[in-house]
């Protein structure tokens, strides 16, 4: 997009280039002082000159003096060269002798004086650029007081030509001298007229205008014929500068509908170049006076937002829904075409309006960025941290942690502090590490919910300080969590960091997995979830294994997974002579498992066949899985892994008992296997907001049931809100989503993560420098004196860049070094810690 | 049954003509230990050498003055045990925790006896292989097809005992004293005879020939009672502050330099020592004069017959005669028992003491032959340390490795890692490695990219001179890409003749972090493995060819690589770069909504949060990053209430903006003109 901008920067660039060369004259600086008569001997025919006399021996007026002095480069652009005279003394002409006519400047066109400009009219370069060409296009820009005035100029005009009416607070004013500079550029094609009358501006608009800022119409009156309405007006939405004036005319200069017959991707028209969207309006042959009316009413309400154009679909083959009947083109590269449906025009004009507010955020800060480079590296934000984590554990470095429930594990005391608690528990971490010091915050959290819970020692190993200790342990990666048992393997944590999380496993990892269950009493109490008694405050689903004597090597099987699934799993294992008992009274026969849900809805009976590990391990994964989940932040992985597309359901609160059964009765039908259904819990995870904000434009009514594929595609479809959220109307909603009935709502970014931020480029750098011998590095090369206000000739300009580098080198490093050693970082600090 | 004898007669004539090892080392000082632990370790068939009794015979006459001058820390603070090997000079590496030097010596600058103690221990403790009162007298080669090398390495001892081997492992150290001769260098007393008892001096003017830690530590113990010392050789004094080289003069015997510069008689002369001449006179006092006014003329006329400097400038600086010349000229590597056959010539120019090695340590005539230690030092000299113990332990590991690698087909140690845990990686290692930290420059960390950058394979220590044969010395594979990390001083930092003190010496913000000066971690980021050519045509002064990017960690007074934006945020932003991913950590939640709302996930949520191991994060934490703008809390959200479009993804572009960048107004017409 900034190469769109770039390019319509220099074409505006290169049109003043054109207007003013013709006349240009070389040097862009004040011309040397001539004597009077010097002076009016050179003046050419139709060329214009900014004049102004001073005695030899100046009284002074310095200030004035800069102004015009800086003022001559700018309206050199336009052919205006500006002179200084000098008087002689003995001068007593009509422009050097009166005392008076030294305190004004003269502007000629050829040797005819257009005006004389007291000097505190000439206040500024604004003001002086502004008043120069506004006496020098005198005819082009119309100067109106009344309404009377203005509806005069807009008559004569009609059918002829455009007007562009601007209204500035004040003339001499920044915005006075953009309109000015266009008109200069403009002036030819449309009718400038211009007012500081803030009586007219009311009269003109309908709302109630702020008159302390500038305001610019353009008058639609070329097309409009009929005498007594005044033409119709677009008002330029942006501050008034020569950019945005310029940006507007041409938008106003575009059709008003572009016709297309070629693939709408492939289409590039000036409001894509300018950064603006385009909408198509999709016409069929039976429809396309309609359309067109439709096409060109859109346009007027879109005008200098965005292009619309008429796609005729038997010209074009579309591969859209047949329903779909406009669609939106975003200047942004790589983003696709996207297809709606609309009911109103209302509709498109409110879509194209956010659109424009998202871009407008966008393009300022891309402006910003821009800026930013523009700027010395030091402003620039690639040091300003961008890790929520390390930025979060970073500001918490100064409170201390509850530590003292966690001992401390050192290469000394390590294995004897093993030997003593029945089981250890033990976070390896590195205590420079942000994600190891956000995990012994959660570890902290642990200690204090499992303080005095017998037989469990929690401890912590800083790899930091001992790195043989850690790699004896084979901990390569930080943070690990392992569970150290007397005679045992060590169990190493593969679940979510939080407290929760932690604390189940530690817990559950008090028991052998799979625990051997001795009678029937003690496995029924089991599935009821009351035995063993360490784990009855846990809510966990239970899984028994059953297993007659017959069927070991199932029973292995079973060992084996229960050693993996350690520490996450509640399992059991029975396999007492009264296991086929057991079995029976769930109406299964051994090898079986049965499934005890947390929630209490019964026990469920699996039959074993004679699966491997993995297929052991991935059924008892499955089984462990809801058929109507709530999806939080923790489970959603486990039900992303099953590849399969969402049907969720957004809710504020707990789900209807209604809406809950109808997804439950959707979700165990036939097509459980092709999708998740699940739910969320609005109020449990807030971030929830985030998803539907990014579906959406605002957040629709709750509860909304969505279909997102979220591994092929990313296409997010809506149920529509009216329908009442049954079986059979998302059956029928999915069929016809299959059939690709529907239009998605949204589609999920296919964007890369890129790095965010460009990195310190030390090779370049070290490139530039010209390495001096036994001297320190050389540094950037100085600023450029380009652009600064010295002036005169060249060699004068030299001068201050050499003093620059002189001084760079009698102090080397200046400003690039702290003394060593440094004791105080200095603004650095200041800066990062800004917010708090 | 007669091929059968026939064969085993053969086998027992050959065992009895020939000990058959199939590493041979020669020399049990500190190099031969290391690598005979390292072949231990590695259950390896070889033998040491040795021709004294004991271990570090070197050691049990040298230095004379008994003062090691390799520091021995024994406090650093830190209880990282890598690390405090970065200032401890004197330990060989070993598993063995005995076997840390502070364990025999308190000092500072430790005893010479404490070392040759530690190495006895060293021998014992770790059983190695060695036989002593072996003097390998001879070296030549017998030439096999099926030898590992092509040839055998047939070594004679003193007896004309023969041990055949199909590696030779070179640490005999440097111990043949250099010697000038010049007509009246028989006046002269060498450095391993003189007397070290200050007695035998006092009253004494005493001229020293050489300039290096032995001429200084010779000076420093007789100084309070001599006349005056003078000093003299070729080239200027080199400080080893100043150069960052330890083989340079330490401060630890710089008393001289002090005496001199304060006027108190004891000087610095330079000059060519081929030059001078010594005549003795009748009072037996040494004179010094120049070698060409002795051209045409026997010394033995008698000292009034020849012409001294003064007698033409009468104030020649040296016109003072001298009691004793001592010779403290250092030491060279003794190539003559090495047949013409293997070819182990002399460096050129300032490295001509040590033999030819390429940076792979092996020689240049000889394949299999591998010379380490002290010996090995033309790799480095006068750069880095890998002519000290707490140099070369790290390079005889680095060739330990390279052998294993090529005769045993056991590829270079390394260990995988995903992507996420590749900034850490290097933090860590940039901050307790030793090797890295003391072979500055000459050992490096290697860093292999998998396929697609979702992996990498970590290799610590590897010699940089051989980068380009990576994949044939490591047996490990370089498809993908891959970073080099090593330390460095800063290019124009170090030399004799710079000031090292001057004010602003040091960089304090990481984007200078190029103009670094004291020793910090550089990483080097090549899209391919450097060619051998590119290898040889790399600029002067660098040690490695231009790298497709660069990154300096800015140097730290600390020595401490930790801080979260000064060094790990800008070596984050460099390896994202490089990889052209983000890999920045997200708590859990935020990778819950990436799920949701994105197609692909940042490598953290898709190493971490997907594979069930989501970083949860404590309310505090998540209460901070949403301080910091870093995430969205939608807890209090009004959800009917329409808000600004800005916030709808709240992740990306919400990391980006909530930063307090002041919204500056646009950029005038005037000023985009004017480009």
């Amino acid at each position: 997009m900034s190469a769109q901008k770039d390019r319509w920067v220099s074409s505006l660039v290169f049109l003043l280039f054109c207007a003013c060369s013709i006349p240009r004259s070389g040097s862009a600086s004040l011309q040397q002082e001539p004597s009077p008569q010097h002076y009016f001997s050179a003046l050419e025919a139709g060329k214009a000159s900014l004049a102004f006399f001073t005695p030899t021996v100046s009284p002074g007026s310095h200030l004035f003096l800069e102004q015009i002095e800086s003022s001559a480069e700018a309206l050199q652009d336009y052919g205006i060269s500006v002179v200084k005279v000098n008087c002689p003394k003995e001068d007593v002409s009509r422009y050097c002798g009166k005392e008076n006519a030294l305190r004004k400047a003269f502007l000629f066109r050829g040797h005819k004086l257009i005006r004389e400009f007291p000097t505190d009219a000439l206040f500024d370069l604004d003001s002086i650029v502004a008043n120069v060409l506004f006496a020098l296009l005198f005819n082009e820009v119309k100067y109106v007081e009344t309404l009377a005035d203005l509806e005069n100029i807009e008559n004569v005009l009609k059918g002829k030509s455009n007007m562009v009416f601007a209204y500035v607070p004040a003339t001499g004013t920044a915005e006075h001298r953009a309109v000015m500079e266009a008109a200069f550029v403009y002036g030819t094609i449309h009718q400038f007229v211009l007012t500081t009358e803030a009586a007219l501006l009311k009269a003109t608009s309908l709302d109630d205008p702020d008159v302390s800022s500038a305001w610019l119409l353009f008058c639609h009156c070329q097309q409009a014929t009929e005498p007594g309405q005044p033409c119709r007006r677009t008002a330029l939405a942006q501050p008034l500068t020569l950019l945005n004036i310029h940006r507007h005319l041409k938008l106003m200069g575009a059709p008003l509908v572009t016709e297309v017959v070629e693939d709408p991707e492939k289409i590039s028209t000036v409001h894509l170049q300018l950064g603006l969207p385009l909408v198509f309006i999709l016409s069929q042959k039976e429809t396309y006076e309609a359309d067109r009316r439709t096409a060109e009413f859109v346009a007027w309400q879109l005008l200098g937002k965005a292009g619309v154009a008429l796609l005729s679909r038997d010209l074009v083959h579309l591969n859209v829904l047949h329903r779909s009947n406009v669609a939106l083109k975003t200047p942004h590269e790589g983003m696709p075409i996207q297809y709606l449906v609309l009911e109103d025009t209302d509709e498109v004009i409110t879509l194209v309006e956010n659109k424009n507010k998202v871009k407008q955020i966008q393009e300022d800060e891309q402006e910003e960025e821009e800026e930013e480079d523009e700027d010395e590296k030091e402003n620039n934000n690639q040091d300003i941290q961008d890790d929520q984590v390390v930025e979060a554990v970073a500001r918490d470095k100064k409170r201390e942690l509850p530590l003292e429930q966690i001992l401390v594990l050192t290469e000394e005391n390590f294995h004897s502090s093993l030997s003593e608690a029945a089981r250890t528990v033990v976070l390896f971490y590195a205590s420079w590490e942000a994600v190891s010091l956000a995990v012994l915050h959660s570890y902290c959290e642990v200690a204090a919910h499992l303080k005095g819970t017998p037989g469990v020692l929690l401890s912590r190993v800083n790899c930091w300080d001992w790195p043989g200790l850690c790699s004896q342990e084979n901990v390569t990666q930080f943070p690990t969590l392992r569970i150290y048992k007397e005679g045992q393997q060590s169990v190493t944590y593969g679940g979510m960091w939080g407290a929760e999380e932690l604390s189940s496993f530690i817990l559950l990892s008090q028991v052998s997995c799979p625990l051997k269950l001795a009678t029937m009493d003690e496995a029924e109490g089991y599935l009821r979830g009351e035995f063993p008694s360490e784990l009855s405050s846990q809510q966990h689903t239970s899984l028994l294994g059953v297993f007659s004597t017959a069927t070991s090597e199932a029973r292995e099987t079973f060992e084996e997974a229960g050693n993996i699934l350690s520490g996450h799993v509640r399992m059991g294992m029975y396999f007492e002579d009264d296991a086929l008992a057991l079995s029976q009274k769930y109406s299964v026969s051994p090898p079986a498992l049965l499934l005890a849900r947390s929630g209490g809805h019964g026990v469920e009976g699996i039959t074993l066949s004679k699966p491997s590990l993995q297929d052991m391990l991935q059924m008892i994964r499955y089984q462990l899985l809801d058929k109507f989940p709530e999806i939080t932040v923790p489970n959603l992985p486990q039900y992303l892994q099953l590849g399969k597309p969402f049907l969720i359901l957004f809710s504020a609160g707990d789900i209807s008992q209604v809406e809950s059964k109808e997804m439950l009765k959707l979700a165990k039908g036939k097509p459980q296997q092709e999708f998740v259904a699940c739910w969320l819990n609005l109020k449990k995870t807030p971030v929830g907001y985030g998803i539907l904000r990014t579906y959406f434009p605002t957040t629709p009514s709750l509860p909304v049931l969505l279909w997102v594929n979220l591994h092929a595609g990313g296409q997010v479809f809506k149920f529509p809100s009216e329908q009442s959220i049954t079986e059979m109307n998302i059956l029928s909603w999915l069929e016809r989503l299959q059939a690709g009935l529907e239009i998605p709502s949204s589609t999920l970014s296919e964007e890369d993560w890129k790095p965010p931020l460009p990195a310190y480029d030390f090779l370049q750098m070290m490139e530039h420098s010209v390495p001096h011998p036994g001297d320190t590095p050389a540094q950037h090369p100085p600023k450029s004196p380009g652009g600064d206000t010295a002036g005169g000739d060249t060699a004068s300009r030299e001068e201050p860049s050499q003093q620059s580098t002189a001084e760079e080198a009698a102090s080397p490093g200046r400003g690039l070094r702290g003394t060593a050693p440094r004791m105080a970082a200095r603004d650095k600090q200041g800066k990062r810690h800004s917010e708090l | 049954l007669g091929l059968a004898l026939y064969a085993g007669s053969l086998c027992a004539v050959s065992g009895a003509a020939f000990l058959y090892h199939d590493y041979c080392v020669i020399g049990a000082g500190p190099a031969g230990l290391q690598a005979a632990y390292f072949l231990q370790r590695a259950g390896r068939d070889y033998i040491v050498f040795e021709r004294s009794h004991a271990p570090g015979s070197f050691f049990a006459l040298y230095p004379r003055h008994r003062k090691l001058i390799s520091i021995n820390k024994q406090y650093t603070g830190k209880s990282n045990s890598e690390f405090n090997l970065r200032h401890d000079w004197n330990s060989l590496l070993s598993h063995d925790r005995r076997l840390l030097f502070r364990r025999y010596s308190r000092d500072f600058f430790p005893n010479a006896d404490a070392m040759v103690r530690y190495l006895e221990d060293f021998a014992s403790l770790l059983k190695l292989q060695v036989q002593y009162n072996t003097a390998i007298i001879h070296v030549t080669l017998e030439k096999n097809e099926q030898a590992w090398n092509g040839h055998y390495f047939i070594l004679t001892d003193q007896d004309r005992k023969n041990y055949k081997c199909s590696c030779l492992l070179v640490a005999a150290g440097t111990w043949v004293p250099n010697v000038v001769n010049f007509p009246g260098s028989e006046y002269v007393e060498g450095y391993e005879t003189v007397s070290i008892n200050p007695e035998d001096f006092a009253g004494q003017t005493v001229l020293i020939l050489g300039r290096g830690n032995s001429a200084f530590e010779t000076a420093e113990n007789i100084l309070g009672v001599t006349n005056f010392i003078h000093m003299v050789s070729r080239s200027r004094v080199r400080l080893s502050w100043a150069t960052h080289y330890v083989g340079d003069l330490r401060a630890i015997n710089n008393g001289l330099l002090d005496t001199y510069q304060l006027k108190s008689l004891d000087g610095l002369l330079e000059g060519d020592l081929e030059d001078l001449a010594i005549v003795k006179d009748k009072k037996g006092k040494l004179h010094i004069t120049l070698r060409f006014y002795l051209e045409n003329r026997n010394i033995s006329a008698g000292i009034d017959s020849i012409t001294l400097p003064q007698d033409e400038l009468d104030n020649f600086a040296t016109r003072a005669p001298y009691d004793r010349v001592i010779r403290c000229l250092g030491w060279k590597f003794d190539f003559s028992i090495y047949n013409r056959s293997l070819r182990m010539m002399p460096g050129k120019g300032n490295i001509k003491k040590y033999p030819q090695i390429k940076p792979s340590y092996e020689s240049r005539g000889t394949r299999g032959l591998f010379v380490l230690g002290t010996a090995s030092h033309s790799v480095d000299f006068r750069k880095s340390a890998g002519g000290f113990i707490h140099g070369f332990r790290y390079t005889t590991r680095a060739v330990h490795r390279l052998l294993e690698n090529r005769h045993h087909g056991v590829p270079w140690p390394s260990t995988v890692y995903p992507i996420t845990q590749l900034t850490n990686s290097i933090i860590k290692r940039v901050n307790e490695a030793s090797g890295l930290y003391q072979m500055f420059s000459v050992l490096a960390d290697i860093i292999l990219l998998r396929e697609n950058a979702t992996a990498f394979e970590y290799l610590e220590e590897y010699p940089t001179g051989i980068l380009a044969e990576l994949e044939m010395q490591t047996g490990r594979k370089a498809q993908s890409g891959l970073f080099v990390i090593i330390m460095e001083y800063g290019r124009n930092f170090s030399g004799a003749d710079k000031d090292v003190f001057y004010y602003n010496r040091a960089v304090g913000e990481a984007q200078h972090a190029w103009q670094s000066n004291f020793l910090h971690p550089v990483i080097y980021y090549y899209k391919r493995l450097p060619t051998e050519r590119e290898m040889r045509l790399r600029p002067p002064d660098w040690p490695l060819p231009r790298p497709d990017a660069i990154h300096h960690i800015v140097e730290d007074f600390l020595t401490d690589w930790t801080a979260p934006n000064a060094h790990i945020l800008p070596l984050r932003r460099f390896l994202e770069n490089c990889l052209g991913t983000d890999l920045r950590n997200f708590f859990a939640e935020s990778c819950f909504l990436f799920a949701f709302t994105r197609q692909k996930l940042p490598p953290s949520c898709q190493q971490g949060y997907m594979t069930m191991q989501g970083l949860v994060g404590s309310q505090e934490l998540r209460q901070h990053a949403v301080q910091a703008g870093l995430l969205q809390d939608y807890t209090h959200t009004d959800f009917l209430g329409d808000r600004p479009p800005d916030s709808h993804d709240g992740s990306q572009e919400q990391l980006m903006r909530d930063q307090g960048i002041p919204v500056r107004p646009l950029q005038h017409l005037v000023n985009a003109k004017d480009e």
